[in-house]
């Protein structure tokens, strides 16, 4: 397989991978398409002992395709997640409608809590994810409306107003990896701020920081995120995703 | 031969039973085994001015649009393949609901919990750094009186949700009130019936206590009847959410519901006039109707 056929897409699926490559035996929990594609990859190739599931109440025994079914290895329904978020063997890969230069995020509303511009979904689980287990975002469309100075309401909480709430929230906030269309990045930046760790092919430092709303930390040397291996893009191709439903979150281009 | 008390009432009963003012837990999961019969009947009721706990979905949107909420408590009000609730989103927008209550799902939980075991609150780690408690000045943190070699930490000290009543769905239930679900799922409908000083549960099919386990094991027997105060047999009641393995979500009628509710007062006005005009039996006689028309 040539690196001309690789997509922007199958790069996403190999960084969101490679955030859950050193996780070891935890509860594996994406949020959306992208994130799913990426948790199942990395339990292929890089991590065989992730334990993830089907997204309503069972754990999977093997690692089904997008949108299919394995044998359970276990019962997961609601009330066990919360259980398994205060028990901390878990990793959360959720969305961000924003984004900030601290890494907090909101998936609450935008403009004033009191009356929104834009009600969103509420705050989920994400003020208890990032104070109890790791936690990373995924950002299908990275531009300057999501990653933000400053998050109109903050749902995720990032290290450095972790730290200002005292240890008890510190202890286990573990912001681990933002990964959007055009880059890596993480919060261990100066001051807690969000860092760029890679571009993806294609994607230059110059349309990331463009695209972006507040000033990224730049390392001297930005490397290219990594292409998926021609095993990756096998068991993406033609195991996990073979309808190409990852296209629609990521376009061709 | 004793037996212990006949629970079984209408849906009218119940209803007719609740007041304006109260604070009413509403079990299932967003678009998911909803009490939809009964929430339908607060629509069709006069009352008012009521804090709904809900994970909401378009049970919330519904008593939204209807102006029935004083006050609501939520972490999210989702239809999942309609991500945004059009209904609850404009109430938000157009501030039409006086007072928020916005927690975090763990805190939620965590809540319902302190109030099924009769305290005043619990701690917790969520909130913590977050606009929750920005939000929510009223809720305030405790400092743990013990040193478990981390320092006394200082944690949120999640309130409870004590509730008037609780409404729930599930799919069976004999007479006097001990249910079983027999989807995947329980939820939090035990913590809800424990969380209240009433509670109404509403079941596709009322059977002996003997059907309550026939083909399913004893552990989907999920509430007991000491937790129940009436039931409700309501066919199709948790319609259009699911009911698992009793149906799926009916998504055609969702999205036709989230269109309605998304456009011009006379889009939603028509789907109030042909949905929700009329009693239980009249609902799910348009149901059918609207179903017929899909398939032709």
């Amino acid at each position: 397989m040539s690196t001309d056929t690789i997509t922007r897409a199958d790069v996403c699926a190999a960084a969101i991978a490679d955030a859950f490559k050193d996780d070891g035996e935890i509860f594996a929990s994406p949020m959306g398409l992208l994130p799913t594609l990426g948790v199942r990859l990395a339990r292929l190739t890089s991590n065989p002992d992730l334990v993830i599931s089907d997204g309503e109440a069972l754990w999977q025994g093997g690692t089904p395709p997008l949108g299919r079914q394995d044998v359970p290895e276990g019962w997961i329904p609601f009330p066990r997640v919360f259980d398994i978020i205060t028990y901390g063997k878990r990793h959360v890969m959720m969305g961000a409608t924003q984004v900030d230069r601290h890494g907090n995020q909101n998936i609450s509303a935008i403009g004033d809590f009191a009356q929104p511009k834009r009600q969103l979904l509420g705050s989920r689980g994400a003020p208890g994810n990032t104070v109890n287990n790791r936690t990373s975002y995924w950002v299908p469309r990275h531009s300057p409306r999501v990653f933000v100075e400053q998050v109109d309401i903050v749902s995720g909480v990032g290290p450095k107003r972790a730290k200002e709430a005292g240890p008890a929230a510190a202890r286990f906030n573990d912001i681990h990896r933002i990964v959007s269309n055009l880059g890596v990045f993480d919060v261990r930046g100066a001051d807690d701020r969000v860092r760029l760790l890679s571009a993806h092919p294609g994607v230059s430092v110059d349309e990331i920081v463009e695209a972006t709303g507040f000033e990224l930390e730049l390392p001297a040397d930005v490397p290219a995120s990594r292409e998926p291996s021609a095993e990756e893009l096998l068991v993406i191709r033609e195991m996990l995703d073979p309808k190409g439903l990852r296209f629609k979150e990521v376009p061709h281009g | 031969m004793s037996k212990p008390r006949d629970k079984r009432m209408s849906i009218d009963e119940v209803v007719a039973s609740l007041e304006s003012g109260m604070t009413i837990g509403i079990g299932g999961w967003g678009p998911r085994r909803k009490p939809m019969a009964l929430v339908r009947a607060i629509l069709r009721s006069d009352l008012t001015d009521l804090t709904i706990v809900s994970w909401g979905g378009a049970d919330v949107g519904l008593l939204a649009r209807a102006g029935k909420i004083r006050k609501l408590v939520y972490a999210f009000v989702s239809l999942d393949s309609v991500p945004l609730e059009p209904n609850f989103q404009r109430a938000r927008q157009d501030a039409t609901i006086p007072e928020l209550v916005e927690l975090d799902e763990g805190m939620f939980a965590t809540g319902l919990k302190a109030a099924a075991q009769r305290l005043p609150f619990l701690p917790m780690r969520a909130g913590l750094g977050s606009d929750i408690l920005v939000n929510n000045p009223w809720i305030t943190t405790v400092t743990s009186p013990y040193d478990e070699g981390h320092g006394h930490e200082e944690l949120v000290a999640v309130p409870a949700l004590t509730l008037d009543a609780a409404l729930v769905h599930l799919n069976r239930a004999d007479a006097h009130g001990n249910a079983t679900y027999l989807g995947p799922d329980p939820y939090f409908d035990e913590l809800f019936a424990m969380a209240a000083d009433r509670t109404y549960l509403s079941v596709e099919q009322i059977v002996d206590t003997a059907g309550l386990t026939v083909d399913t094991p004893v552990q989907r027997v999920l509430l007991n009847r000491m937790m129940v105060t009436g039931v409700v047999e309501t066919p199709n009641g948790a319609h259009f959410t699911n009911c698992v393995p009793d149906y799926e979500r009916d998504e055609r009628f969702q999205r036709a519901y989230a269109a309605a509710a998304g456009g011009t007062d006379e889009e939603w006005a028509a789907f109030e006039e042909r949905f929700l005009s009329g009693d239980e039996e009249a609902y799910q006689a348009a149901v059918v109707a609207f179903a017929e028309e899909g398939t032709k």
